[in-house]
């Protein structure tokens, strides 16, 4: 029993439910460093890091976090942590923190790191927390890492900074997608991407929780 | 249990002691990383220099590389070396801030927006230090969004364009960071700076749309503000103000009366 809810805690959040695309939340960054496959990598190890550590130590002080302040308690402790990774990125990965520059600040912001310290580990053991953080850590960056890929082969023509495509501009015959390098074509890829999960999982579809009203008729506005 | 966790005692106790547990490990990580990031930091700016000289390729000895490269500082005013601060130590963007080694800068004189500069800089010299193949310059400049530094370099004859990188800036990424685009950057090359023979006032720049002539460079399409700050920056510190002076000597053809008249003026100040 125990085993079967670890494996699915763990692997859940990567398909059944996603953080990006059921739950839609984290977009902001998921548009912003997906230009490319190597940061979006490092981003998605920085997420996993932070989401997995910030769950384990809000569920370990669970008991004693008064609620009236316990939002506050869980972003302290978040910002703590992302401090901490951009630190490290900054000792031992400098040219990728340069890349990565305010984004990963900005790991504080990411909903979904919050979203899990209070509707998870608040409720939840260390060990679960902790795993449950890996987990949305790797469907966050599974969608990173999928996006990113996209994103880098058509508008760069490249994987990993390895040339796939040769473009125009270094003498070969790939014309780069130039909207690929804007963060709006991140929103596309990844609707289609909700398209293709909701379709294979159709439990996933939400219902309608409002009908749209028919436009007013001219004659009546008047 | 919920009773007490909410005791107005208990919410200062888990506060505090959380404040100081979190700001202990938030210290301690940056205190404890601090010279590995330093050392990346000056790291990261030798291979700039060496990057905008063209001299670097990925993988060498930085350290080893970066041998040929000879810092001097510079008199702003004059143009001459100075010999008043270790050039291995001296950073002229610290001494901005120092009244005694910096004038204030407004209105019209001050195109990039810089507010004050300092009257000495570190300029690099790549070869023969007296005879130099390329004399690299650092610039600085507020773009849109911030203060973008960087390093322009020149060629032995005062005028050419090797390249320009920007190694500091906050610019929107995909429009504005697009500084730092190799194939942006590749155009420089070759660019003059100047326009004719004896002129003082720059004339390089970066256009709107797409550059023509040795002075122009294509602008960065979606970051104007950007591109006219890179053109302002490049305004002042290639005019008098900034490394004009010094330029003129390894140009030919500069009217030196110009460069002379500038020494007696400033004499007459000291006097």
């Amino acid at each position: 029993m125990s085993d079967a809810s670890t494996k699915s805690v763990l692997t859940g959040p990567v398909f059944k439910n996603n953080p990006i695309a059921l739950q839609v939340l984290g977009i902001c960054s998921a548009l912003a460093v997906t230009t490319s496959m190597s940061v979006s990598l490092v981003m998605t190890l920085a997420v996993i890091f932070v989401t997995a550590f910030a769950n384990l130590f809000v569920s370990l002080i669970r008991h004693h976090i008064p609620s009236s302040i316990r939002i506050i308690v869980q972003m302290t402790i978040i910002a703590s942590l992302v401090i901490v990774v951009d630190q490290i990125l900054k000792a031992y990965a400098y040219e990728m923190s340069k890349q990565l520059s305010v984004f990963v600040g900005l790991i504080i912001t990411n909903c979904i790191v919050m979203g899990r310290a209070e509707g998870f580990a608040m409720q939840n053991g260390p060990k679960m927390s902790f795993i449950d953080g890996i987990g949305n850590g790797l469907g966050y960056g599974f969608i990173l890492m999928t996006v990113g890929f996209f994103r880098e082969l058509f508008g760069s023509g490249s994987v990993f900074g390895f040339t796939v495509l040769e473009t125009v501009q270094n003498g070969g015959w790939y014309v780069p997608n130039g909207l690929l390098l804007l963060p709006p074509s991140a929103f596309f890829i990844i609707g289609l991407m909700i398209w293709v999960l909701r379709s294979v999982n159709p439990e996933q579809i939400e219902e309608n929780e409002f009908k749209m009203k028919h436009n007013t008729e001219p004659k009546e506005a008047v | 249990m919920a009773q007490s966790n909410n005791s107005i005692k208990k919410i200062l106790t888990v506060a505090f002691a959380l404040c100081i547990v979190c700001s202990v490990i938030v210290s301690t990580a940056a205190v404890a990383l601090r010279p590995m990031q330093q050392l990346n930091q000056e790291l990261d700016r030798k291979t700039n220099i060496l990057n905008v000289a063209n001299l670097y390729e990925s993988g060498m000895d930085v350290e080893a590389a970066f041998g040929q490269v000879t810092p001097r500082v510079v008199n702003l005013e004059t143009g001459e070396y100075s010999d008043q601060h270790d050039p291995e130590t001296f950073d002229g963007f610290e001494a901005r801030r120092d009244p005694a080694a910096s004038r204030t800068l407004s209105g019209e004189r001050d195109p990039a927006g810089l507010s004050r500069v300092e009257n000495y800089a570190t300029v690099y010299l790549v070869g023969d230090p007296d005879d130099p193949e390329q004399v690299i310059l650092p610039i600085r400049g507020q773009g849109l969004w911030g203060l973008m530094r960087g390093f322009l370099s020149v060629e032995g004859d005062g005028n050419t364009i090797v390249g320009i990188t920007y190694y500091e800036h906050s610019e929107t990424p995909g429009l504005g960071a697009e500084v730092n685009n190799p194939r942006w950057q590749a155009q420089w090359e070759g660019k003059q700076v100047f326009d004719e023979e004896g002129d003082l006032t720059p004339a390089i720049r970066v256009a709107k749309g797409s550059g023509s002539g040795e002075h122009e460079v294509d602008g960065l399409s979606g970051a104007t503000l950007t591109s006219n700050g890179v053109t302002n920056m490049l305004q002042f510190w290639l005019s008098p103000e900034g490394f004009g002076e010094y330029l003129a000597k390894f140009r030919s053809g500069v009217d030196q009366d110009d460069a002379q008249d500038a020494d007696v003026e400033l004499e007459a100040e000291g006097a």
